[in-house]
């Protein structure tokens, strides 16, 4: 895919979701700062709504359809935008799902154009607008070169494994512009975010378990087995050699952060690996200081580990 | 075939006195056995054939079939394919034995996934979960 994205997202419809507003802030502070010191611009998409995440799918999962549609719909009717991002990966998948399955699925089409016509808004129709995640927002909308030209604050010593989770890269078929070779996406061996992190400076390490379950899925009904999925995914990062795990997953994210604790307090074992958002480090790596981009907000304590590294 | 829990044991226990060659077929076999005990949940029965070359593969291809969320240990499944193949191609490497932990924790991503997916089949579509529960209650 080459290319018209530099000047296609510069400026985007930006849909947080709840995460975002919630547990995820940090990531919701931190992409919006880094947009700012890229120059790329975020309109919220107005008046936005739950993309059906894994609850109203799991009981209907063509009103989680509608549901993303209503978002995309808002997004392209009433804002004109031809881009919206969706930094969360469940909200990014569940649009990406809802795209494909009003492209292929008359039953769905049906479906969204009643409820749609019932709500009272426009029906969205696929291909009116494009759905991208923060990696690509960054990765094309500026580049490595674009990137490195900005770097205040280089993330040398920083050595990293980047971890995106299950959701960025499954099912492939809803991702179609994935695995079509030089500068696309890879399914399985995602690399954008191993991409601009190394354009700031950081030390990627080969990391084994990227999009390995996090175990997201059991928290409530099997926690014991989520913190040993996690801790796992931490031994790997630092049998790796990694001093910092980069996500791209609000859920992910803080699954990582909180089956940390839980995994010292209910196992006895202590992983010393930090857990930060990718746009926390881009950010302090352009300049912007660790309260900026909400590391306070984590609940990993990272503040040692930036402050030896000169970023804080 | 050895019980989940006891496979378990294994991976949580200590590397076996054994050649890094040795150790790495060990735990590849192991990662077949997981398969095989999903396969036999679903009433299957476990394929001998192999998917690019390894039996893993092949049980993988098979245990996802009518149920694409158990995608989600398929690059897991081929990791753990090419840390043995590191490990057995260049046996005497200085990097073998850190190879070798890092294949531990890889098979034991395998056991975990599969463990937690068969205790709770039914959770949803989000990430581990049962596809056909929830068309019925679409229905």
């Amino acid at each position: 895919m080459t290319d018209n994205r530099t000047d296609k997202y510069k400026k985007v419809a930006y849909y947080p979701g709840c995460a975002l507003e919630g547990t995820g802030h940090a990531y919701n502070r931190s992409t919006k700062e880094v947009g700012k010191a890229l120059g790329l611009e975020l309109e919220d998409v107005k008046n936005w709504n739950c993309c059906g995440a894994m609850e109203v799918k799991n009981i209907d999962p063509k009103v989680q359809t509608y549901l993303s549609s209503r978002v995309m719909s808002q997004a392209v009717n009433e804002m004109g935008h031809s881009v919206v991002m969706a930094p969360c990966n469940g909200c990014y998948h569940n649009l990406k799902k809802a795209e494909y399955d009003l492209k292929n699925d008359e039953t769905s089409r049906q479906v969204v154009d009643r409820i749609s016509a019932k709500a009272g808004h426009k029906t969205y129709k696929a291909g009116e607008i494009e759905t991208i995640h923060a990696l690509d927002w960054i990765k094309h909308g500026i580049g490595e070169e674009g990137l490195k030209s900005r770097v205040k604050k280089s993330l040398k010593g920083m050595k990293v494994a980047n971890y995106y989770g299950c959701m960025y890269t499954r099912p492939r078929h809803i991702f179609p512009e994935k695995d079509k070779g030089a500068g696309s996406e890879s399914t399985s061996k995602p690399h954008f975010m191993d991409d601009l992190l190394a354009a700031a400076g950081a030390a990627n390490v080969d990391f084994p378990l990227k999009t390995a379950c996090c175990g997201g899925a059991h928290t409530l009904s099997d926690s014991d087995m989520s913190t040993k999925l996690v801790l796992n995914i931490l031994k790997a990062a630092e049998a790796s050699g990694a001093n910092v795990i980069a996500t791209e997953c609000p859920t992910c994210h803080s699954g990582l952060e909180m089956h940390q604790i839980r995994a010292e307090k209910k196992f006895g074992v202590k992983t010393n690996v930090k857990i930060l958002y990718f746009t926390q480090l881009l950010g302090m790596a352009l300049g912007l200081s660790p309260k900026k981009v909400g590391v306070h907000e984590n609940m990993s304590d990272s503040f040692d580990l930036l402050q030896q590294q000169g970023l804080a | 075939m050895r019980s989940l829990a006891a496979i378990g044991d294994v991976l949580e226990g200590g590397v076996a006195d054994a050649t890094p060659a040795e150790n790495a077929r060990d735990l590849l076999h192991l990662g077949e056995e997981v398969l095989e005990h999903w396969l036999h949940a679903k009433g299957l029965k476990p394929t001998a054939s192999k998917a690019e070359g390894f039996r893993l593969l092949g049980l993988h291809r098979q245990g996802a079939k009518g149920d694409p969320s158990f995608n989600a240990c398929r690059e897991t499944c081929r990791e753990l394919v090419y840390h043995y193949n590191l490990i057995t191609m260049a046996p005497d490497d200085s990097e073998s034995a850190q190879r070798l932990v890092m294949m531990r924790l890889v098979a034991s991503h395998v056991y975990y996934f599969v463990s937690g997916k068969m205790q709770s089949a039914q959770l949803g579509e989000f990430c581990c979960s049962s596809r056909d529960l929830r068309l019925k209650q679409a229905s």
